[in-house]
């Protein structure tokens, strides 16, 4: 069967893909495009390693049709850091030991964008409901939290 | 043939590609379908996605409230009109999930799935179908859910109910192993409208309790015109069980889920610890 | 945070702690946060194809007929795998050091004896192409009758689930059915104690469900060999398996690994390099096979469940003088590392206590069940928990603290432990306190008073009791497994003397051993850098004499060179020299 062109921004820059018809967008940036942070974890949106931003919202990219893309910004843990200088998050992820084998991460960065972007200053109970679908199995969770908690507080020192 | 995709620009026509076509299915938020997809239970046939801004259309400032189909659990949580819906968006998966997750996909979801519309269902809702080019007529959601197994033939458009007269008159009250998010062990939704300090009109009703959601049926005849006290509540949890017919799954037993019930419903009924 | 309580075993050590304590960075957390660690998957590969593997529905069945016909039509499928395209279809992890019979095909050839046991594997351009034609492949089974239990598969006329060990059990040194641990005389002192404890304990099959499923991407490279990215957690135990299923010399096999997105000792079996592999030997092209999450949780092998019966002989004064233990672990459908689970709790038990007499019988049962494996405290957890959930109980029923029950019998420097080694660098009474400080458990004066330096090793505690030794629970015969002692070992008695080296079944049948398992050369010792001599340790307690009379210990049977030229695995034999 022939292959659909999509096109959207990736990270920024302007990207093109050609994709089976009902390919989800975790397969076309994979796959198709060697953009490997988002991860394969379960395939039925429980479990988060798969979360990208899509015009700034949180979505499964399992879970999206790849051509439903067209036309849209879609972000990864990629695309975190401003050149070489990391983001808030990743200096905070790393300060906190907020990762341990590592796959999950990609996806928690992401939800916590999310969150920070929304809601410079949450409470714990923001945090926890930001993350909650995205399953770590190596940390427990508490590094995570206090990272994200971190990255909050330093956003708003710069604020200031 | 490997899957296909297409688009319907109104609703009209969508009906009339599902009424025509048996292997098209509809692609709402996509948390059901491209599960079955990526995990190969739907290889071919045709997935349908509606681009119609009706779909995702929401009425909620008059007295009868009209959600599209397509509207999902974020949308429903940043409208402050739907505050009383909150706590019940808010059960569903995580934000990602939430961005995605669509109304009219709730209704389909098979137990333990389907939270939002056990909501729903206590708010004695109706669903608007839309066979072929007709327009739409509605369907009593209790009804809907009983002709779930055999398979409707039309595509939902949207749910409508009447908007609660008092938000705190009603109560969400989802049981879950994860927290803050995880499959319900059972979820509780009730309605109670009190005239005089007496309910009137009770709706209880019950997920993963049974194989749709379902009406608590004991509870609100044990709890209709009485005043919502200890005799009152005690009372409803002794009928709690009426009507359910829980399964076992990975999630809990049926003897557990019969069990707990009533405990849950009396936290749910005197407002405990919420 | 981190509390380095240097006040114990000050004299010990230097404190020029330069790492522990100080909250180094890990070297891949960079990687980690900017999405750059390459997981297995996270590798491009032109015409990378997809491998999807039928699996069986059944618990234990014969296969009768296998039809591949319209799956080798069905759109975009390169290629079908089938038992006989593997070329050493019959293997066992261990025999890569020379432990245990081949007993696991990598594709079923007439049986199944797990829900999930690979049969078939279909290879196309694409995932859903896989998926589909792997609905199209027919597989005819015969359904057997199957058990679950590992007692019940220990009966006499159950079931046999793995031909290889047709008793549904693990042969140990090709002489028994378990693995026997003997020191002191546990039937007579149970005789002689107060009260005799025996509980049952049962933990279930663990699930490892790490965020990353397993997986294998594997490519034809230069040079006419195979690169492998693998999830594997052991690069160089993944690569000697699949050179020997492969009848590969291993120098074709090019294995790139290390960032495992969560192993926990489940992505040790090589679940899916084997396969992998053969795809890309077969097609020529790279073949990618991930477990969806869905076979992870359902057929990616579990940690083991086991059954463990603890009994004790316990005096009023809170003594524990007699320790019998008697295990199954559940190994599923084969082997696997289960035999060597078994090694590791033998030599585990009886827990952290001084006992002095203590015997176990641990046995590695066959199920119909997913084949277990490795997960953190391999061997070991499920037997702690039911040590001390019994150790518990027993301070219960003599109407002591719990706390102070396990100081009372922890083991001390000196202490003769039941594998007849000397204890040393002890330190649970130092842990109890500590932790009862910590949560602000109140102890006695005494008990606070203990020392894992003080104490051990004097009289009883220092010396290898008289032990009785029997012949029970032969290979075939459960009617020994009641039988009675046949032996008396003498007191201070060092060493039991081996039995034949167990042997590969290719060895024993015409057919010639695998001749491409890699051959490891023994390490060869590095010049030592000059340092500085350690400032002495306390002088070891003095080795107790042997009582006049005694037989000296008897030489060990000089080992047979085994098949493969692989380094011997010391504990696994039990021929450790110290």
């Amino acid at each position: 069967m022939a292959k659909i062109p999509v096109q959207f921004r990736l990270n920024g820059s302007d990207r093109a893909a050609f994709t089976d018809a009902a390919e989800n967008l975790l397969t076309t940036l994979r796959r198709g495009l060697n953009e490997f942070a988002p991860k394969y974890g379960c395939g039925q949106g429980t479990c988060g390693v798969c979360t990208v931003l899509i015009d700034g919202e949180p979505q499964l990219a399992c879970l999206t049709l790849a051509v439903a893309c067209e036309g849209r910004h879609v972000e990864t843990a990629s695309g975190l850091a401003d050149g070489p200088n990391l983001h808030a998050l990743q200096v905070a992820f790393m300060d906190n030991f907020a990762a341990q084998c590592g796959f999950c991460t990609p996806g928690m960065l992401m939800a916590a964008r999310a969150l920070l972007d929304r809601n410079p200053s949450p409470s714990r109970e923001d945090v926890i409901e930001a993350i909650a679908g995205n399953i770590c199995r190596c940390t427990g969770y508490e590094p995570i939290i206090r990272a994200i908690l971190a990255a909050a507080g330093a956003h708003g020192q710069k604020r200031a | 043939m490997p899957l296909d995709v297409r688009v319907a620009s109104s609703m009209a026509e969508a009906a009339g590609i599902l009424a025509s076509d048996q292997r098209t299915k509809l692609l709402s938020g996509g948390t059901l379908v491209m599960r079955d997809v990526n995990e190969g239970r739907l290889l071919d046939g045709t997935l349908l996605r509606i681009t119609d801004p009706a779909f995702r259309q929401m009425n909620t400032s008059g007295a009868r409230v009209e959600l599209g189909a397509g509207v999902t659990l974020a949308m429903v949580l940043n409208n402050r009109d739907l505050a009383y819906l909150h706590a019940v968006a808010r059960a569903v998966g995580g934000p990602a999930i939430r961005q995605m997750a669509t109304i009219g996909g709730n209704l389909f979801a098979t137990t333990p799935y389907g939270d939002f519309a056990v909501a729903l269902l206590a708010l004695d809702a109706q669903v608007m179908v839309q066979s072929g080019y007709s327009s739409a007529r509605a369907i009593a959601l209790e009804e809907f859910l009983n002709a779930r197994e055999r398979g409707i033939s039309g595509l939902v458009t949207g749910v409508q109910f009447a908007r609660p007269q008092h938000a705190a008159d009603f109560r969400f009250y989802k049981v879950s192993r994860v927290k803050p998010k995880g499959l319900s062990v059972m979820s509780i939704a009730a309605h109670l409208p009190n005239a005089g300090g007496r309910i009137s009109q009770a709706r209880i009703a019950y997920g993963a309790m049974a194989p749709t959601p379902v009406r608590a049926r004991g509870a609100e005849r044990a709890l209709e015109g009485k005043t919502l006290d200890a005799t009152a509540i005690q009372a409803a949890k002794a009928a709690a069980l009426e009507g359910t017919r829980p399964a076992t799954d990975a999630i809990a037993t049926e003897w557990y889920r019969r069990e707990v019930l009533p405990v849950h419903l009396g936290r749910l009924l005197s407002a405990e610890g919420r | 945070m981190l509390d380095i309580r240097k006040d114990f075993f000050a004299n010990e050590r230097d404190d020029n702690l330069n790492v522990i304590g100080k909250g180094i960075q890990r070297q891949d957390m960079p990687g980690h946060v900017t999405g750059r660690s390459r997981y297995f998957d996270d590798h491009a590969f032109e015409g990378l194809l997809h491998l999807k593997v039928v699996r069986s529905p059944h618990h234990h069945a014969r296969i009768r007929s296998i039809d591949v016909g319209a799956a080798e039509r069905a759109p975009g499928v390169k290629r079908i795998l089938r038992a006989a395209d593997v070329p050493v279809n019959k293997n066992t992890l261990l025999s890569l050091i020379n432990f245990g019979k081949d007993d696991e095909p990598s594709l079923a050839v007439d049986k199944v004896r797990y829900k999930g046991e690979p049969v078939v594997a279909v290879i196309a351009e694409s995932e859903a192409a896989a998926m589909a034609a792997r609905k199209l492949v027919r597989v005819d089974y015969d359904v057997l009758p199957a058990v679950f239990d590992v007692e019940e598969a220990l009966k006499p006329g159950a079931p046999v689930v793995n031909e290889t060990y047709p008793h549904n059990y693990f042969e140990y040194h090709e002489k028994f059915d378990h693995q026997k641990l003997r020191f002191g005389d546990t039937e007579k002192a149970f005789g002689a104690a107060d009260l005799v404890i025996e509980e049952r304990y049962q933990t279930s099959p663990i699930e490892h469900a790490p965020t990353e499923t397993n997986g294998t991407i594997a490519a034809p490279e230069q040079e006419n060999r195979f690169v492998v990215h693998s999830c594997a957690q052991g690069l160089f135990f993944s690569l000697g398996t699949a050179a020997k299923i492969l009848d590969l010399d291993s120098n074709r096999l090019h294995f790139i690994g290390g960032t495992v997105g969560g192993g926990f000792g489940g992505k040790v079996d090589s679940l899916t390099e084997p396969l992998a592999i053969l795809g890309a030997m077969l097609t020529g092209r790279p073949v990618r096979y991930v477990l969806d999450r869905e076979e992870e949780m359902l057929y990616g092998s579990p940690r083991g469940a086991e059954r463990v019966y603890v009994k004790d002989g316990l005096m009023r004064d809170g003594r524990i003088i007699a320790r019998h233990i008697r295990s199954y672990f559940d190994a599923g459908a084969y082997t696997r590392l289960s035999s060597y689970a078994a090694v590791k709790c033998t030599a585990h038990v009886p827990g952290p206590y001084w006992v002095p007499n203590v015997s176990s019988d641990i046995y590695v049962a066959y199920t119909n069940r997913c084949p277990s494996t490795a997960m953190r405290g391999f061997g070991i957890t499920a037997a702690d928990f039911a040590l001390e959930v019994q150790m518990d109980k027993l301070a219960h029923a003599v109407n002591m603290d719990p706390m102070e029950f396990r100081i009372l019998n922890a083991y001390r420097d000196g202490d003769m432990k039941a594998h007849r080694r000397v204890a040393k660098n002890t330190a649970l009474i130092e842990c109890v306190q500590v932790a009862a400080e910590k949560a602000r458990w109140p102890l006695s004066d005494n008990a606070r008073r203990q020392s894992s330096l003080e104490g051990g090793g004097q009289g009883e505690r220092g010396q290898i009791p008289a032990t009785p030794i029997d012949q029970r629970g032969q290979i075939g015969r459960p009617e020994t497994r009641n039988a009675p002692a046949t032996q008396m070992l003498p007191a201070g008695t060092m060493r039991i003397p081996l039995t034949k080296q167990p042997e590969l079944e290719g060895s024993r049948d015409a057919r010639p051993a695998a001749p491409n398992v890699p051959r490891y050369e023994p390490a060869r010792p590095m010049a030592q850098p000059a340092v500085q001599a350690p400032a002495p340790l306390a002088p070891p307690p003095t080795a107790p004499p042997s009582p006049p009379g005694a037989a000296p210990p008897a030489a060990p049977a000089p080992a047979a060179q085994p098949q493969h030229g692989a380094m011997r695995f010391s504990s696994v034999f039990g021929t450790r020299r110290r």
